[in-house]
């Protein structure tokens, strides 16, 4: 998203000269044809019967509400209103804002840290902990909710066996006041070697004679860190940052697959999109489902927004 | 891609460099973290029911039944694990091989060319990656079910074929991987735009979709809510959502559990993807590099 701002000059001279990257003088000349339609026509095609249609169609639902009697009945803007009082859905809102306050700050760090400790050349056989680190990744999200779910469980999970050796309940992951931090494990458990690849490719970057002037000039290893590397990955860190906050958003799989084993803590509005599912699929409340799914997309999209101001104003300083 | 070179010696070490046992150790309490649970799972896909609950997690059980385990996943209910396991591999051909060719296409083509629109296109496809995918699948699902074409397998393969992230990740990486002469020269040639992009481009281009197919293919094999929605026959359902019913099958009125077949069909659905990333690894990871150089 950072890219938006160089949409005319792609070749925008980065520091990976190296690369060759073609420099703005050799760019493609302007030509006005419409020969690019036939290579983005047919994902353009796809892309407003998935994309833009449903957003059209929510819009539409949003502003009509099925009536006791006569149908649908056009009522403007009055679903957004109940959005605004609607003490389940802030409920559900202010969960998922506390779980993205303290998980994604978590999951960044320790990305970051292995991503720093791969690069560092300090670390023996750094390939095998880049790829064993990255695994979980290409594990379907459903297994690994299940697997963590059997392995948190009071039946004949880990949990159970570390109880039994101490003898009392010594570890609860479906207590109310831990379900939040047994999701946030299983989340960060999933995506953190997604990041830390994100944040080591981005450290691949670098140019090798920015190493070798701070190694002259005498940096140490933390200088060279938050001198050098640090400020190279704040590109990375943003789309990070956006990506992890759109995620925790629209948590869903984890707290709605966890749900037959905690039913009483992990309620149908446990989430926003649980609640917006629950009230689509159990309620059949189209239009107001519709109205909840369009609030917290507006949401995601003014926080992802300011984010991504206040990481590129920070790279122009 | 030359200068990235990840098997060979790091480049910001100098000679004088030493490994570092402190910084190793610690990063294998970070491994243990993150192999401790799928060492779990192989463990435990190798035990009977009974042996579940009564022998330690982290080690097998009295029996060794992993092969017993695994021909009764596949031949439960008639074989209904193969019968979603054809259904995953239908998605992904389907959903993931075309999501991969339609942002290749467009991707090259905002690269290369400069036409009316681009601009908007582009400003358009990058706000799309700020859309919560879930926020749209209930209108997708309100819509497609007037369209009649829900419970099909078309519900599930129309939404998969696009990807944004995709199209992003190429694009970037036709600016430079290529050349523009190249092109001109096969324009002097006479060669039409999509015959230099079938014979030319696209060889230039197949790290980047490499990368592009293994993370499309990652989404629509582990894609769970679309379908979730989508699909009430059992028949058409894939891997993630058939397993997740076989597990709920252990609660309930009529509890009928089979935790063993939930294990092994884990284990099962983890493999082929696992061994995709392992195998394609050299292929994804300097595409992905490439995709971060312009962030």
């Amino acid at each position: 998203m950072t890219t938006l701002s160089k949409l005319d000059a792609p070749a925008a001279p980065s520091p990976s000269k190296v690369h060759g990257a073609p420099t703005p003088g050799r760019k493609v000349k302007a030509r006005l044809d419409w020969r690019g339609w036939a290579f983005v026509g047919p994902f353009m095609a796809v892309f407003v019967l998935v994309f833009i249609a449903p957003i059209v169609y929510a819009v539409y639902l949003s502003l009509f509400r099925e009536q006791l009697m006569g149908g649908n009945a056009f009522v403007g803007l009055e679903n957004f209103g109940e959005v605004f009082t609607d003490t389940q859905f802030w409920e559900s809102f202010l969960r998922v804002l506390l779980f993205l306050v303290v998980q994604v700050p978590i999951m960044l760090l320790m990305a970051l840290a292995a991503a720093l400790a791969i690069d560092s050349a300090r670390l023996h056989v750094a390939g095998f902990f880049r790829i064993v680190i990255f695994l979980p990744y290409a594990v379907p999200g459903v297994v690994a909710v299940l697997m963590w779910g059997f392995i948190y469980g009071g039946n004949f999970g880990l949990a159970a066996n570390i109880n039994d050796l101490l003898g009392f309940e010594a570890i609860t992951p479906f207590a109310r006041e831990w379900i939040l931090a047994s999701i946030g494990n299983i989340v960060t458990w999933e995506f953190v070697g997604y990041n830390m690849l994100i944040f080591y490719a981005a450290l691949r970057t670098i140019p090798t004679e920015l190493y070798e002037a701070a190694e002259l000039d005498g940096a140490g290893p933390f200088r060279v860190i938050t001198g050098i590397k640090i400020p190279a990955l704040r590109g990375a860190i943003v789309i990070s940052t956006i990506f992890s906050i759109i995620g925790s958003f629209q948590l869903f799989n984890e707290p709605n697959i966890l749900k037959p084993l905690a039913p009483n803590i992990i309620t149908t509005f446990f989430t926003p999109n649980m609640y917006a599912y629950n009230l689509s699929f159990s309620g059949q409340q189209y239009n107001y489902s519709a109205t909840v799914a369009i609030v917290m997309g507006l949401i995601t999209a003014v926080i992802a927004y300011v984010v991504q101001l206040r990481g590129s104003r920070k790279e122009e300083r | 891609m030359s200068r990235i070179a990840y098997a060979g010696a790091p480049r910001n070490a100098s000679p004088r460099t030493r490994k570092s046992i402190t910084l190793t150790v610690l990063m294998s309490v970070f491994l243990i973290y993150t192999l401790v649970p799928l060492l779990w799972l192989v463990i435990n896909a190798s035990k009977t029911q009974a042996d579940l609950f009564t022998t330690f997690g982290l080690w097998f059980g009295d029996e060794f039944v992993l092969g017993q385990n695994i021909v009764e996943t596949l031949t439960y209910r008639d074989g209904i694990f193969v019968r979603w396991l054809g259904n995953t591999l239908l998605y992904v051909v389907l959903g993931a091989g075309g999501a991969t060719l339609l942002a290749t296409v467009a991707g090259y083509g905002l690269a290369k060319f400069r036409f009316p629109g681009r601009r908007a296109v582009f400003a358009i496809v990058l706000g799309a990656i700020a859309i919560p995918g879930t926020a749209l699948a209930v209108p997708t699902f309100l819509m497609f079910s007037q369209l009649g074409l829900t419970n099909t397998p078309w519900a599930i393969i129309i939404p998969s074929l696009i990807s944004p992230f995709g199209l992003y990740l190429i694009w970037v990486y036709a600016v430079d991987s290529v050349p523009t002469e190249l092109l001109e020269a096969a324009r002097m040639d006479g060669a039409g735009e999509f015959r230099t992009f079938f014979t030319i481009s696209i060889r230039l281009l197949a790290p980047g979709i490499v990368t592009v197919l293994l993370f499309t293919v990652v989404a629509t094999w582990n894609n769970y809510f679309l379908p979730l929605i989508m699909l009430s026959d059992p028949a058409w359902y894939p891997l993630t959502v058939g397993l997740d019913q076989w597990n709920d099958q252990a609660t309930g009125a009529a509890a009928d559990p089979i935790y063993n077949l939930v294990l092994t069909g884990s284990l099962l659905t983890i493999v082929p993807i696992v061994v995709a990333f392992l195998v394609l690894q050299r292929y994804w990871q300097s595409g992905l590099s490439a995709g971060s150089v312009k962030q």
